[in-house]
């Protein structure tokens, strides 16, 4: 059986200890441990130090009482989904969460994990011996990144659920290390790079995300469109995730699109903006901005389907985001085995 | 209910009195299996035990300059390698290509074959030891697939291949091909691919093996043949047969791919004989899809000729297989993609061409349905297009030409029952099929297709004039029944099969019965859980065990009461006189009174299938002692602006024969259902080659649970099955097989739905929607609204050998072949006794194999 | 906790952790690699091999257990961390020598073929009706989408478990005579 390397297990009391642990080095922070363990059993993840953050008490908390809904860093993503007010107020962030793999890893996996889930690449999350195979690739020990071989730079793609909704929504994530604290947009945490993908340092902690409520008169509709092989399991290959701020007169006031594993971030449509915000969502407004998201997905050959359907599935699943938002008659199937709807 | 069809009867009892056979009964094995008490092989525990990992080439094809261990052996705990030379003599599965080692010799082949092994006091060092391993390698040049090899006859991957790395090649002409051909009204050509696909059975191969204090060796295994594997061991390790025991723990799942012996099995074997502790390896997820022996990636090209009613005049199937880089079964795999295609529908005319390739892949081999599912893919979809331009109704088609009972197809294989029709009938009428088919609104379809299965190949692997599978009962004073025999369990429910067959004969209940399987030092020979032979061969090997003990126990009890023995019934645990019941002793009573009588109670069955019509060279892959049928409808819904679609209800019908446990053979169907849909929809097991000019790699793509998709739980669709009982006299109480058939019709009915759908053809699985998309832009745009091969490969498949048809008057044997002059000896009906009286009445008959 | 690691505890080895594991109510004390998950603990120490693995990566579903009532892949759990928690695993199914309902349908209704799969669903199935006392297929289909079976095709397992469930609720329903019996023939 495929089994671990020998490792340091610590398991702090406080984020305090943890954050401490952390800076010296040679350590990867765990908490679920569904992305870290596969990652390690593979070898292409390597610490000799890993520091349990499940041992902190509080740090999964979740608390929807507020406008905002903040939720824990360690808070699993079963626990989240079963939260009546995220459920009710943030119906795509639940959908998002809920179509994450499945059950059983859903009570092991949490927000903070998702949320700095490593980037994943078909030539990459495999064992050391198969690496050892293709000599390796840019992302890890190797030179050349085989998907795009003239490539400067890694193309592994975001594969987080829950980063293309969050982002959407605003969210802020508070990141804690020996040095202090911060807050930051979470969109703001990631960078278009497969390698290095998060502008959060190694030592910081992700401990809370803040899911921001509605202050104004606008009402927040949300939407989450998953495209992958099967009902279950799979990670995405794509996916939209939009929120639209409306006001009572149908007016949108905020905007916001990204796009999942199409890229080494969560990729902004920006067009989304400038397309609807003081105007209603029309026919032409959808499928401008679905054009829009078609030409800022760069799908690569490194993960299931192939780049250039998943490329007009993005136009497709872009629409039909928003025509869920806007209430209008969906065009397109989703078959139950393309998108389980929560 | 199941409802018996065309029926001559096959058994004298009649179908009422029958207690157990045919009716739904927990399975034997059941309360393990849910009680976490079966034990698989990775669960058998021995105190001492050494763990091995194997030494894998990371290259796609090389010479093996230099293993430098030293790192390896540096390590703690590490007890010792091994390396191939050690274990010289090659094997495999086919005794015409025994062209593995345990560890590579010299040479490696594919990105995964191993060339040594650590041995270590646990997994995780010998895994860390493993990783430490040097090796030096002389590249060769990578040969990716079948065009690949056809291109590149240098180097030879094996230098026994019939030509360059074209390890096989065949070509079987019977009847007037030709001539067929000019009598048609409609020809159509057309080319298919097939992906290949791996079983993926959730229990990873495991294996332990330990030398006892007498100094025999002990193996544990994940194997549905421990007979082979036993055979192999001898041949590789060199000691007796008979200081070998090879113990075939339950299989978690196997579809053919436990059923190679396998190099994990010997290298464990021989650290067993070198440390003198036990020794165990568990193959880890991405080393099964090493082992692979999985389905050939299959091209065809298929041309076949109509008259205007629908019915065929010729067929010229030409097919391709990618074989991977050892032979496996493979030469009888080539021989499958073309020998079931007279089965179901008369060709009077057929010729078949097939050759495979050795590529630097892991090996390619038998998986539900062996061979047969890809040219069965192309043909029912050619005759789905032939019902369109013919304008016949496309299950009419197929009813039109269905092969008649108890015939000679025209490649010599003998038909027993055919329920085919009932299929057809069962299905059509299910679906709504007369009032729905070509009416559904746009984007919504309906497909028909059929198919057949043999239920278990009539000859063995190696040459031999033995039983195929044999049975021992053993009686007991105090009642219990003790049956031995060779069989494995993988799943399939043989454990049930053999026990109900003896408990129905005796009249006992199935908890009176002890079953000890798989076992080659305490269990007669039966060749394994392959090619759907079980249920036939152990039921009447088991069935002629257990009349043999009726009988025994029936002329003693007979003289004990003063009754001729034929009075005498055996029901509900008593032994009793049919016209007075109340006069019944109990059954462990009746066993008392035969043993006072006989001494102590046992007695053996035996099964040989009957001796096949055909004689020529090749015509030993497709014989069956009967063939199973199945149709099926399947519904989807398609989505054309993504390509999209939806496998929304499946109909299949299939000829059982006769179900010994309705509810296990239902499980059989639905599963070969499961597994066909998920060849249908996704499952490949696909490679990457690297950019040449960058790099020799070729590597398995996704060699992982996640990325190798197989459908889940939210990815089937509802499936209405029919059992149709043909009570074909040549099974046990009529039986026929189930586990593999039912598989086969799934992919066509898919692609012939989808044209009902949106009206394109896909012509190759997996069908991934983009395929349907495309397609869809091709009919768009006024072009042939297809995706599929356009070309099929150039090849010399050799003199064709020329078989004259029954139907022309031929002998079975080919018209000017040397070699079909191997003689051998089998009786026509498939008992040891008849063919021992064939033997004595010097009725010899000849018999040929490769 | 009640575990030494690191050589913590007298003569414990470095990356080697002691503890006592409480799995079906029974106490395990075991010593074992700190790196080995539950699912090699629960294994190769304790010797329930009941709980199956197919890949190790979270990918298959064979080594699920219930940590807390909650299934949880062992594969993927640190052992660590399930210290003191209440571990079951389909060793513990069975009440006495008699089945659980969901063992006595899985058998009779040939939910289990090979039944390598079938320990990791009964877990996913047992931590589901112990919310639901009358689930219906979509929510069984959600529950065990984590559990591949290569065996079955899955309809059965749903219908076994929504068996196991009206035994378990005293209703007398089965499933349909079809699924014993195969469809009625149409005429």
């Amino acid at each position: 059986m495929l089994r671990l390397p020998p490792i340091r297990l610590e398991s702090p009391a406080t984020v305090r200890d943890a954050a401490k642990l952390i800076a010296k080095g040679n350590a990867r922070l765990v908490a679920g441990g569904t992305d870290l363990w596969p990652n390690m059993k593979r070898r292409h993840q390597k610490a000799e130090t890993v520091i349990s953050l499940m041992s902190i008490p509080g740090l999964a908390a979740i608390d929807s009482s507020d406008t905002d809904i903040r939720i824990g860093g360690t808070a699993t993503l079963a626990n989240i989904i079963r939260d009546d007010k995220v459920r009710e107020r943030f119906p795509a962030f639940a959908k998002a969460l809920a179509s994450i793999s499945s059950p059983p890893l859903r009570n092991m996996g949490t927000i903070g994990g998702n949320l700095c889930i490593d980037t994943r690449c078909t030539y990459y999350n495999q064992t050391e011996e198969w690496r050892r195979s293709i000599d390796y690739c840019l992302k890890e020990e190797g030179t050349i990144c085989w998907v795009a071989t003239k490539s400067p730079r890694c193309w592994a793609h975001t594969a987080s659920d829950s980063a293309p909704i969050l982002c959407a929504l605003e969210a802020v994530v508070k990141l804690e290390s020996a040095e202090g604290e911060r807050e930051l947009p979470l969109a703001e945490m990631y960078v278009d790079d497969g390698i290095d993908y998060l502008s959060k340092q190694p030592d910081e902690i992700v401990t809370e995300v803040k899911v921001p409520g509605t202050s104004d008169s606008s009402q927040c509709r949300s939407s989450f469109w998953k495209l992958r092989r099967r009902g279950s399991i799979d990670f995405s290959t794509m996916s939209v995730a939009a929120a639209v701020w409306i006001d009572d007169s149908e007016i949108v006031t905020r905007a916001s699109m990204y796009l999942g594993a199409v890229g080494p971030a969560p990729m902004p449509v920006a067009d989304i903006a400038s397309v609807l915000v003081g105007n209603k969502i029309t026919e032409d407004g959808i499928a401008e901005i679905a054009h829009a998201a078609r030409k800022i997905a760069r799908p690569m050959d490194n993960t299931d389907f192939s780049p250039s359907w998943r490329g007009k599935m993005t136009e497709q699943y872009a629409a039909a985001a928003l025509r869920e938002i806007a209430g209008l008659p969906q065009l397109r199937m989703q078959p139950r085995h393309m998108l389980k709807v929560v | 209910m199941v409802k018996a069809f065309n029926v001559p009867q096959a058994d004298e009892t009649a179908e009422e009195d029958l207690k157990i056979i045919g009716k739904p009964f927990r399975r034997v094995d059941g309360r393990a299996k849910v009680t976490g008490q079966t034990r698989f092989a990775d669960d058998v525990h021995f105190p001492r035990t050494a763990y091995v990992k194997l030494v894998r080439s990371t290259v796609p094809h090389a010479r093996i300059r230099n293993i430098d261990f030293s790192g390896a052996l540096a390590m703690h705990g590490v007890l010792g390698t091994l390396t191939g030379d050690e274990l010289p003599e090659p094997f495999g599965i086919m005794p015409v290509s025994e062209d593995e080692h345990a560890l590579a010799i010299d040479t490696v082949r594919f990105v995964g074959d191993p060339l040594a092994a650590i041995v270590a006091v646990s997994e995780d060092i010998a895994h860390a030891a493993a990783l430490a391993v040097k090796v030096e390698y002389e590249l060769l040049p990578t040969i990716s697939n079948f065009d690949d090899a056809l291109a590149t006859p240098e180097p030879q991957i094996h230098d026994y291949a019939d030509d360059g790395n074209i390890h096989k090649k065949v070509s079987l002409k019977f009847g007037d091909v030709e001539q067929g051909f000019d009598d048609a009204d409609l020809i159509l050509e057309d080319n298919f691919f097939y992906e290949g696909s791996n079983h993926l059975a959730l229990e990873q191969h495991s294996c332990l093996a330990l030398t006892e204090d007498d100094d025999r060796v002990t193996v544990y295994s994940s194997t549905q043949c421990p007979h082979y594997v036993h055979r192999a061991l001898a041949k590789t390790l060199d000691i007796p047969g008979s200081r070998i025991r090879v113990i075939a723990c339950s299989n978690g799942g196997a579809f053919g791919g436990k059923s190679d012996p396998f190099n994990h099995e010997i290298v464990v074997a021989k650290l067993a004989l070198k440390l003198g502790r036990p020794v165990k390896i568990t193959l880890t997820r991405e080393e099964v899809f090493y082992c692979h022996r999985g389905r050939h990636p299959v091209q065809m090209h298929l041309k076949t000729g109509f008259r205007k009613d629908g019915t065929m005049t010729s067929q010229h199937l030409r097919t391709t297989l990618d074989g991977g880089a050892f032979g496996s079964y493979g030469v009888a795999s080539t021989y499958y993609t073309g020998a079931l295609q007279t089965t179901t529908y008369k060709l009077p005319n057929y010729w078949f061409e097939g050759a495979r390739a050795f590529t630097n892949k892991p090996p390619c081999g038998p998986k539900r349905g062996h061979g047969t599912p890809q040219p069965r893919f192309g043909y029912e979809i050619q005759l789905d297009k032939a019902a369109h331009v013919l304008g016949i109704d496309p299950a009419e088609l197929r009813l039109r030409n269905l092969v008649e009972p108890n015939t000679i197809t025209s490649n010599w294989l003998r038909i027993g029952t055919i329920g085919l029709k009932e299929c057809i009938d069962a299905v059509v009428k299910g679906s709504g099929w007369k009032k729905r088919y070509g009416k559904l609104p746009e984007g919504r379809g309906l497909g028909l297709a059929c198919s057949a299965y043999m239920t278990g190949a009539g000859l063995p692997i190696y040459w031999n004039h033995m039983p195929q599978s044999g049975v021992q009962i053993q009686l007991d004073r105090s009642g219990n029944v003790a049956v031995f025999c060779g069989e494995t369990e993988i799943g399939q429910g043989s454990d049930s099969v053999l026990a109900a067959v003896v408990a129905e004969v005796l009249g006992i209940d199935l908890k009176d019965i002890r079953l000890c399987v798989g076992d080659t030092d305490l269990t007669p020979v039966d060749l394994g859980s392959y090619s759907s032979r079980v249920t036939l061969m152990v039921g009447l090997a088991a069935k002629q065990a257990a009349e043999r003990a009726r009988d025994k126990i029936a002329r003693a009890v007979g003289e004990h009461m003063e009754l001729p023995q034929e009075a005498l019934v055996f029901a509900d645990g008593q032994v009793f006189p049919a016209h007075d019941p109340d006069k019944g002793i109990a059954f462990n009573e009746a066993v008392v009174i035969a043993e006072s009588r006989f001494g102590t109670l046992g007695t053996t069955g035996s099964y040989i299938p009957p001796r096949a019509p055909g004689r020529f060279r090749g015509a030993g892959v497709g014989p069956s002692p009967t063939y199973s049928y199945s149709a099926s409808v399947i519904e989807v819904e398609v989505d054309s602006g993504t390509g999209l679609y939806d496998v929304q209800k499946i109909w299949m019908a299939h000829d059982i024969g006769r179900a010994i446990n309705p509810v296990l053979a239902l499980g059989q169907i639905e599963g070969s259902i499961y597994m066909g849909l998920g060849e249908a929809v996704m499952e490949e097991q696909a490679f990457r080659r690297l950019p040449k000019r960058l790099s020799p790699a070729l590597v398995h793509k996704m060699p992982s649970m996640l990325e190798y998709k197989s459908p889940g739980f939210h990815d089937m669709p509802e499936i209405v099955s029919y059992m149709i009982e043909t009570n074909d006299e040549r099974g046990p109480y009529g039986a026929k097989e189930a586990g593999q058939g039912p598989l086969l019709p799934i992919m066509p009915a898919l692609a012939n739905a989808l044209f009902d759908a949106v009206g394109v053809r896909v012509d190759q699985v997996p069908i991934h929607p983009e395929m349907v998309l495309k397609a869809l832009h091709e009919k768009q745009n006024g072009r042939e609204a297809r995706v599929g091969p356009h070309k099929f490969p150039d090849i010399d498949y050799g003199e064709p050998l020329i078989v004259r048809t029954p139907e022309q008057g031929g002998d079975g044997r080919a018209t000017d072949d040397p070699k079909s002059k191997r003689k051998g000896l089998r009786s026509a009906s498939g008992t040891m006794k008849e063919r021992d009286d064939a033997l004595k009445e010097k009725s010899s008959a000849t018999l040929t194999t490769d | 906790m009640p575990s030494a690691q690191n050589g913590n505890g007298a003569g414990i080895p470095q990356g080697m952790t002691a503890a006592v594991l409480t799995v079906n109510d029974d106490m395990y004390p075991v010593v074992f690699p700190t790196h080995h998950t539950l699912l090699e603990v629960l294994r190769e120490e304790c010797k329930l091999t009941g709980t199956k693995h197919g890949c190790e990566l979270g990918e298959c579903g064979a080594c699920a257990v219930l940590v807390d009532g909650e299934p949880v892949f062992s594969c993927l759990q640190i052992t660590t961390d399930v210290i003191g928690k209440s571990i079951q695993t389909v060793e513990g199914m069975q009440n006495g020598n008699d089945l659980h309902p969901l063992q006595e349908t899985f058998a009779d209704l040939g939910a289990a073929q090979c039944g390598y799969c079938t320990p990791g669903i009964l877990m996913v199935a047992e931590a589901l009706l112990a919310k639901e006392t009358e689930p219906d297929d979509e929510q069984i289909t959600e529950a065990l989408s984590g559990n591949i079976c290569r065996c079955t095709g899955y309809n059965r397992i749903i219908e076994a478990v929504k068996w196991a469930a009206a035994k378990r609720r005293g209703d007398d329903w089965r499933p349909d005579e079809a699924l014993f019996m195969g469809s009625e023939i149409p005429r």
